[in-house]
């Protein structure tokens, strides 16, 4: 069957059952009374008040976990490209003779790219994620994996776990500082990571969570990210991760030429669009022009003395440092970009850890980001109808993560995409994106370095714009003159095997992804 | 002739196929692709090409194309500029190290050879000449008239103070004189004076600092190294609101009282003459021009 963007969407996929074909960005959750979901049951555990849950190696705390063949896992990516965890586990599983495990993390970096050896070996069956890189991005892409891998946002991930469309059978939460109880943080300790905003879902709804940390401080361990009653075992190992790569010390602005114009641009879109104001809630990506932004933003928040009510999302210490500036007075943290933030995690009241749920789950009773008044979003492509890719790379290959971005798009008033018009000789306005992770119809303007395009459903903005000395035009417009510079490089080709789902926030099927032909 | 703004002209080193993609993104009101000093000796060749069919093939949009070229004195001299004039779309050549006005007809000659094989209109082609030495502060005035095709004179700072023996300093006071006597000399032959570079792409207060000045001397613009220099050069020149508001009401004042046939015209206590009329002008036409 079709789904609302005219994509093939099959009704049913062995081992993922039956699918929900996408049928616009708010309809199934307009609707959503008459399904009558009810949160996912979880096992209750109770033990004995003297009852000790350290335990001594990661193999005892599988062991003692239930952990059975075919069982899902779930992980959280809060140490991103450093993490060391979630491959020591795998590889302890192989070596415990575990096979047909599904992995459920919140999303997947170059840390994991080894990730398809165990699928080769059959420890692993299935992949649900948010991101895909490297090696294991690719081998998704040509189409090694029996079952197709499954790509969920931020919100949508929350949203699985608490309906029970993904039961965790066993949570593996690397935890930077944790008591021999189990309250965990990840402000602390050499692998500190700040939020660990996607996790505490998982420790919630898990039936069994394992705590693991390089970093066991006394009794009581504060402050509290995820509390003890929810942990049952800690399991106390060397190095969590490679601090180098959890995050540098800063997050630095860029100086390409390119990036800034396209973020000048887009701070002035910001500014005229009626959405400048007293109070406005702001989210940005840590990319190079979506991070700019911000920076040209603060300035003209500034100099127009207007204070915003809260930053929310990925929080970069460049973020951290516009709060510092007395721009926003709350900052929500649901992961950190980098080390400078995850000290004002701990010295400032005003910086909030929230978790996924809270964030960005379309089915609970209001994400924070229903009340998101601006985003700015970056884009590996956008088409014509405004749909965004940001998967696929130029190669072909899934080498990227579907993140907050659809959340965000969905739910923010203003939503801003900003990329450069081309990358190299590949253009990034085209046609038709090769895999939509953002439907256009939650997207409202594209900001490139020569032109600026407003969605068509926006004629209040197109209005709001006008006469501002903005470089507007029209979407098919902006792609033909990039057409004109690049040409049309032949793109790769894709067979009509499906080697992944996106699935939107919703839970429905948007897209697929492709596997490709490679030469 | 024609009136343009050139309050900023972004160089862009004629090897960096990169840069030359993105020259017209930054809002600069001319493009200069450098031949010179930014290319290699290994890279001449391969640069000329690379600048000659960019701007033969690739649609840049709103902003001036020239091209500085290597000095007469060089073997790559007459080859830049046949090359560059037979892409067609080339709007004026900068002339470095300009000396005397010989040097422009000079250039002026093979421009219009060259223009002519290219079947181009005579005269299409303007003349920047750099004013990068001591001989040629003594002959501004000559050089600035030299040639029809000449419409901006500019002084090129480092090589001056390097032909003079002395340091460039970030003040500047040492080319003070030289840059009022190129202003002047343009002034009198009625064309642009385009300012030199500054060179502390992170100094953005310097930059205002010394664009203010050079704007006071009556330079016209200023060549840039970096877009991010283009903004606030930009600001400097480009009338106030409140500077635009004063002028239109000076010229309705101006106009109301010829009609009334008044003697002595004033705007709030103040004179109006000729003079204030056409500096009032020159703001309206500009902030018409500017962005």
């Amino acid at each position: 069957m079709k789904n609302q963007l005219g994509i093939d969407i099959p009704e049913y996929v062995e081992n993922l059952g039956k699918l929900i074909p996408y049928k616009g960005a708010f309809k199934r959750i307009k609707n959503l009374q008459k399904e009558d979901l009810r949160l996912t049951p979880t096992k209750i555990r109770t033990y004995l008040p003297e009852r000790n849950k350290l335990v001594s190696s990661l193999e005892k705390a599988i062991e003692r976990s239930g952990l059975k063949n075919g069982d899902t896992i779930s992980f959280h990516h809060h140490l991103r490209g450093g993490d060391f965890l979630l491959m020591k586990v795998v590889e302890t599983l192989d070596k415990m003779g575990f096979k047909d495990l599904t992995i459920f993390s919140s999303s997947l970096t170059r840390a994991h790219q080894n990730l398809y050896e165990y699928v080769e070996k059959g420890v692993v069956k299935k992949i649900f994620t948010s991101g895909l890189r490297g090696e294991l991005g690719k081998f998704v892409s040509r189409g090694k994996m029996d079952i197709p891998v499954v790509i969920r946002s931020h919100g949508g991930r929350a949203r699985a776990i608490k309906t029970g469309e993904v039961k965790i059978d066993v949570a593996f939460i690397s935890a930077p500082s944790s008591d021999k109880e189990g309250n965990l943080n990840g402000v602390r300790g050499p692998s500190a990571c700040g939020s660990l905003g996607y996790a505490m879902v998982d420790a919630q709804y898990a039936n069994c969570v394992i705590a693991v940390t390089d970093n066991l401080v006394d009794y009581p361990n504060t402050p509290i990210s995820i509390p003890q009653y929810q942990v049952d075992y800690v399991v106390k190992i060397d190095r969590l991760g490679d601090p180098d790569k959890i995050g540098s010390d800063s997050t630095r602005l860029t100086n390409n030429p390119v990036d800034l114009v396209i973020a000048e641009n887009a701070a002035n879109v910001i500014y005229n669009s009626g959405y400048f104001r007293e109070g406005m809630s702001f989210q940005t990506g840590a990319g190079g022009a979506s991070l700019a932004t911000a920076k040209y933003l603060a300035d003209i928040m500034e100099e127009k003395k207007v204070i915003g009510s809260y930053a929310i999302g990925g929080i970069s210490s460049y973020i951290v440092d516009i709060y510092k500036r007395g721009l926003f007075k709350k900052m929500f943290d649901v992961q950190s970009f980098d080390k400078g933030v995850v000290s004002s995690l701990l010295e400032n009241d005003d910086h909030i850890e929230i978790n996924a749920d809270f964030y960005a789950n379309p089915f609970n009773s209001g994400a924070i980001i229903n009340n998101l008044d601006v985003v700015v979003l970056a884009a590996y492509e956008i088409d014509t109808d405004f749909n965004v890719n940001v998967l696929v790379d130029s190669h072909g290959y899934a080498q990227g993560a579907s993140g907050g971005h659809s959340d965000t798009a969905a739910t923010a008033k203003l939503t801003i995409i900003v990329a450069p018009s081309f990358r190299s000789r590949i253009p990034t306005v085209v046609n038709k994106v090769n895999t939509v992770i953002t439907p256009g119809e939650t997207v409202d303007i594209l900001v490139t370095e020569r032109g600026i395009a407003i969605n068509p459903r926006r004629k209040d903005l197109m209005e709001n714009l006008k006469g501002k000395g903005l470089p507007i035009k029209d979407i098919h417009q902006l792609r033909e003159k990039v057409e004109i510079i690049t040409n049309n490089p032949k793109m790769f080709e894709f067979t009509d095997k499906i080697c992944g789902f996106i699935e939107y926030r919703d839970g429905t099927i948007i897209d697929t992804i492709k596997q490709v032909v490679e030469k | 002739m024609e009136i343009r703004l050139r309050r900023t002209m972004l160089y862009i080193p004629g090897n960096n196929p990169g840069m030359l993609q993105i020259a017209d993104i930054f809002g600069a009101d001319s493009v200069l692709f450098d031949l010179e000093d930014s290319v290699p000796h290994s890279e001449k060749d391969s640069a000329r090409d690379l600048v000659s069919n960019m701007i033969k093939y690739r649609a840049y949009e709103n902003i001036e194309i020239t091209v500085r070229v290597n000095p007469l004195n060089t073997p790559y001299f007459e080859d830049d500029v046949k090359e560059i004039i037979a892409a067609k779309k080339l709007q004026a050549i900068r002339l470095p190290k300009t000396n005397r006005a010989e040097d422009v007809d000079k250039l002026a000659k093979l421009i219009g050879k060259y223009e002519k094989e290219n079947e181009i209109a005579i005269g299409t082609i303007n003349i920047h000449p750099m004013i990068e030495t001591a001989l040629g502060v003594e002959n501004a005035f000559s050089i600035a008239t030299s040639s029809v095709r000449v419409n901006a004179i500019t002084i090129g700072g480092q090589d001056l103070t390097a032909d003079m023996g002395i340091a460039k300093t970030k003040s500047g006071e040492e080319i003070l004189w030289a840059r009022s006597r190129i202003v002047m000399a343009a002034k009198a032959a009625r064309i642009d004076a385009v300012d030199t570079i500054f060179a502390d792409i992170n100094d953005k207060n310097g930059l205002i600092e010394e664009t203010r000045l050079i704007k006071k001397l009556g330079f016209t613009g200023k060549a840039v190294i970096n877009p991010r220099q283009i903004e606030p050069i930009h600001k400097i020149f480009t009338p106030t609101e409140k500077e635009i508001l004063w002028a239109q009401e000076v010229i309705e004042t101006y106009d109301k009282g010829l009609k009334e046939g008044k003697g002595v015209i004033a705007l709030r206590g103040k004179m109006i003459d000729p003079p204030v009329v056409k500096r009032a002008e020159k703001i309206i036409t500009i902030s018409k021009l500017g962005k």
